[in-house]
Parts: C-alpha cells; structure tokens; sequence
C-alpha cells in the first residue's frame, strides 16, 4: 500500500528536519501554523518561528526584510492569501529585488472543501507565474514535496510553492529513473496518442485517467509537470512532437495556470490541440472536498472526457 | 561614523542637487525630498553605521526609505557620502541609468531595501531587525515614513509586529509634513493623533524637529537608549522647505519645476549654501 499524506503535511515534516541541518531557514506563519503544519518547526525551533498574526501582507515584507540580511524565510498562509492578499507585496518586496523568500500557500484549489469559495484559491499559478523572476511549484504528493523543499532550500531566489490540503497517494516514489529538478517535469508514464500535463494532486487523477484511456485503447504519456515556471519546454515539445495532442489538468482555473503557461508555449512553438482541464473561469463552493472537485469535473473522468477531445481534434 | 562636510552644508546640498535632480528629470517628488532632507542627512552623515567602501557589509546599519518616492533626497545624499558619483545624479529617472523613480536594492550602492510601495518598507525594517535580534547582531535599523503613508493599513500592521517582537534595535521616523498629494493630510485622511496611535501600539514616541539637527540627533539619542522596543520619531516638518514657493503646498509634492520657477528655487537654494560658506 502507497503511502497516502498531504502534501502541507509532508511539508510541514520536511521543513522541521531542514530546520536542523540549516540554521538559516526561518519559518513565518499568519495564524494558521496548525493547518499549513508549520507548528513542528515552531515547536523544534521557536526562536526561528515567527507568528506574525493575521497580517499577510507585512508577514511577505518582513520575509523580505529578513531575505535582505541573509535569512531563508519560507512564509507560510493559505494560497488565497499568501498569492491573493499579500500579491503585491510579493511583487515589489520579495521579487523586484530578488529577495530569497519561499512563499508557501497552503490550501491551494478547490480540495479546500467546506470552507467554501471565499479560501479556494483557483488564480494562485496565473497570480505568481505572472510576476517576473519567480518560480512557481506544485508537487502531486508527500514524495515529491520533500525533495521540492530540500531544493527550494537551496535555491537562491523567490519562489511559490503550493501545498494542497487532501490526502494524496505517494506515486512519485516508484517511478523508475524519476529525479526531482527544478524546471524539469517528470515523465510518469510513457504514450503515445497524447500528452497529458499534470501537476498538484491532479497527477494522481491523470494517472487514474490513463488506465481508463488505454482500456479504450489510447495511450496517454504523463507528464507531473511540478513546475509551473519557468516551464520545461524542452519536454513539453518533445511530447507534443511524439503525440500530437496535449492535455492540461489542475486544480485551479484554466485561464492563466499551468493550461495558459502549456497553451502559450506551444501555440507560439508548435502548435498541436491542447486542451485544458480545470476549473471552467468560475468559483468553487462548500462542500466535502471530493464532492466539489467531482461537481466541477475535476476528476479522472473529467480529464478523460477532455484527452478524448484532444485526441479527436488531432488530424 | 562621521562624515567630513558639516551637516548644514550637506543638507544644502542635497538640496540643490535634489532641485537639479528633478528639473533635469522633468519628474520625481520634490516637496517630501525637501522635508526630508534634514533627517536622511543626518542619519548618513553622523548616525549610520556604515563603510562606503563595503556597502554590503553584514554587520552596517540599514535604512529603509519607506516614503519611497523621495529619491531625490536619498540618491543626492549617498552620492555626497561617496556611494557613486555625483554625475550620476545626471541619470536620474532616465532610461540610460540605474537610479529609478523609487529606491532600488539591486543596482544602486548604498540602498538596503527596494521600496516605493507605500507601507512596504516600515515591514522590511522590521524584517532586518528581527534577524539583526535573532543573531544578536549590534547593527541598527532605521526606516522613514511619511504621514500620508501611514494610510496604509500594512503600516499598522508592522508597528504591532515591532512591538510583539520588542525590537529596540529598530528607529522609525514620519516625516510629518501634513501634507500629500490630494491636499492636507487631516482632509484626505486624518491621522492623526500619530503620537497616541504608536504609543497605543507599544512603541516609544518622541517629538523633533525635523529640520532642527540637535533636536533630531537627542530623539536618536533617546531612541538608541529606549531598550524595551522600537521608537517612533515624530520629525514636524516643512514640505518644500527650502524654496519659498515651495513651502506647505501639496501641489509640489511630484511635480517637476519648470524653467522659470526652477531659477528661482536654485538662486534661493545657492544663497543659503553661501549664507553657509561664509
């Protein structure tokens, strides 16, 4: 049995080992360190905690501030906030001068369930890829998170890191040849009919949807595109080259994301059919986490029903 | 770390070459770069902790120009301490140079933090002087504020976040001018009482006049002893002091003088500097 954990839990225990091995990393947290699972590190190291109270927006220039004197800030808060309310600062604090702050959104997409629209962030990839000089991650699972975490903290520059809250099933691990590289997506599964561009917990589902593809006879290659930005063109159009049409799926509004980064590219480079998969340019609503992700289609079926137009728009 | 020329004579100065600044320019903020002129001249010229020749250097004091918009005073300033040289001033706001409408970090020598968004820097300087604290690092950190800025919620934000964190290494100033771009700040948005409000937010107020260095250097003083959290410099000031016409009217606070008033304003500003000299 895979192991099954969320990724702002497998985040929250990568970052708390990093504390021990790099004094330098300091953790910010806008009260909800029991949620984005910053608390170990804030119990493991209080004095490089920082709980800066509901206050998002001086939380990203204080990271900032901190960056500027040598610090490795990772500050943390729901993706709404941490891209939504605190975008500006972001841009002009942390990624005009090029500051080392990691911006951590936890709760990312509509898997937030219950709590509604108002804390599902669906715009955070559009908001962060389109600053410029950031790097913008998703990883699919508690695997990938830890070596995503172990790169980030040596990486110099701002970076977005989304956390997803749901439980996931660790895939990552048991993908022969699978290396884990900043801007460099990972080939999860091999096809030939068409490409299917996955990232965050929607690998899982194109995964899912490649089985159901094949059982019909078509033969989808996967790839776990963790980084959103700067995007791993060079993958991107060797797959689009070897089948023709591509599929993008996440849990976040197609308009903008990891679909408009993918259609972007290959429309100017090598135009094929690439369909998007993902949020339809609405809002999310309450409900349990699965029940809203499948009353917006953001399922294996969903991604199948849309490789399917890919595949017939192929000529 | 003491600066040779005497302050009067570099605030003049910096006067002059703010003045020019933004003729050449035809842009930038000239009323706050003339109210604040006194206190940034001050802090490098006597109180900053700092080596020109390592602009980097861990251990220096920072200042963060949270009213980011007066360039002109802060540029024409680290050029006099020798941060770059004064003929770059010639490129100020212009494409072919590296001194922006706002302070930026990555370009030119001598900044410690990009700012220009209002309410962005007061944070990043508590920022610095959180890791200054957490290291147990001697260095200072001194930022400058307007009064219109401190609209800005984030502002609020920050001087509770100095006051949890009791960041004594930490000297904020407002510039006190009472006045922004839409007109007096008790009609655009009434702030104050500003004293009440810090002290209410837990920090150490004091009174100056910003334009009165003995009176700024006692606050500073008085700040850099107060050790049970940061303090807040409230520096009375004149915008546009310096140029008569300049003087208390909002409608200096971006525009450029044009040719004519800007005869003016530099006759006026050379007797001063002559007044000094002689």
């Amino acid at each position: 049995m895979a192991e099954k954990i969320a990724t702002r839990a497998a985040y929250g225990k990568a970052i708390a080992a990093l504390g021990k091995t790099d004094p330098n990393i300091v953790v910010l947290d806008a009260d909800l360190s029991k949620t984005t699972m910053t608390n170990t590190f804030a119990e493991t190291f209080p004095e490089r905690f920082f709980n800066m109270g509901i206050a998002e927006c001086n939380m990203a220039s204080v990271a900032a501030g901190l960056a500027a004197c040598g610090k490795k800030p990772f500050m943390n808060t729901f993706a709404i906030f941490a891209a939504g309310r605190a975008w500006e600062q972001v841009r002009n604090s942390i990624c005009y001068p090029g500051l080392n702050v990691k911006v951590v959104g936890s709760h990312g997409g509509l898997s937030v369930g219950e709590d509604g629209a108002t804390h599902q962030c669906t715009e955070d990839f559009a908001l962060m890829r389109a600053i410029s000089g950031m790097t913008v991650l998703c990883p699919c699972d508690g695997h990938e998170m830890r070596e995503a975490v172990a790169a980030l903290a040596n990486f110099d520059g701002p970076a977005y890191l989304r956390l997803g809250r749901l439980p996931v099933e660790t895939v990552t691990d048991t993908i022969p040849g699978y290396k884990f590289e900043i801007g460099k997506g990972a080939v999860l599964r091999d096809g030939s009919d068409v490409t299917i561009v996955a990232c965050g917990m929607n690998v899982q589902m194109a995964l899912k949807a490649a089985d159901i593809l094949a059982e019909q006879g078509i033969s989808a290659l996967v790839i776990d595109m963790h980084t959103i930005k700067p995007l791993d063109e060079a993958l991107l159009l060797e797959a689009a080259q070897k089948t023709g049409a591509v599929v993008t799926t996440e849990e976040h509004n197609v308009l903008g994301g990891l679909g408009g980064a993918v259609a972007e590219f290959l429309g100017e480079h090598y135009p094929v059919p690439v369909i998007r998969h993902g949020v339809m340019d609405e809002f999310g609503r309450s409900g349990a986490a699965n029940a809203v992700l499948a009353a917006y289609g953001i399922t294996p079926e969903g991604i199948v029903a849309r490789t399917l137009a890919a595949v017939a728009a192929k000529r | 770390m003491q600066y040779n020329t005497p302050l009067p004579h570099m605030a003049a100065r910096g006067r002059l070459l703010a003045t020019e600044m933004v003729h050449r320019a035809a842009s930038g903020h000239l009323g706050g770069s003339l109210s604040a002129m006194d206190i940034i001249a001050l802090l490098y010229g006597e109180v900053l902790r700092i080596n020109v020749n390592n602009p980097r250097d861990p251990d220096r004091d920072r200042f963060v120009l949270s009213k980011g918009h007066v360039t002109p005073a802060l540029y024409a300033i680290l050029a006099l301490r020798g941060f770059f040289p004064e003929a770059d001033l010639a490129l100020f706001r212009h494409i072919d140079g590296d001194l922006s409408g706002h302070p930026e970090m990555k370009h030119v020598p001598g900044v410690d933090m990009s700012t220009g968004s209002l309410g962005q820097g007061i944070s990043a300087a508590v920022g610095m002087a959180l890791a200054g604290q957490m290291d147990q690092k001697s260095y200072r950190v001194y930022a400058l504020l307007g009064d219109g800025e401190l609209g800005e919620g984030q502002v609020w934000e920050a001087a509770m976040a100095a006051n949890k964190y009791k960041l004594s290494n930490l000297t904020a100033f407002v510039d006190v001018n009472g006045l922004q771009i839409d007109g007096p700040t008790a009609q655009v948005m009434p702030v104050e009482p500003i004293g009440d409000k810090f002290r209410a937010f837990g920090w150490h107020v004091i009174d100056a006049d910003g334009h009165d260095f003995a009176s700024l250097r006692s606050a500073i003083t008085e700040a850099q002893q107060h050790t049970d959290g940061p303090t807040m410099i409230l520096a009375k000031t004149v915008k546009g002091k310096g140029i008569s016409f300049m003087e208390h009217v909002a409608g200096w606070h971006g525009k450029a003088p044009g040719d004519e008033d800007y005869a003016v304003a530099r006759a006026e500003l050379e007797a001063a500097l002559e007044r000094l000299e002689a």
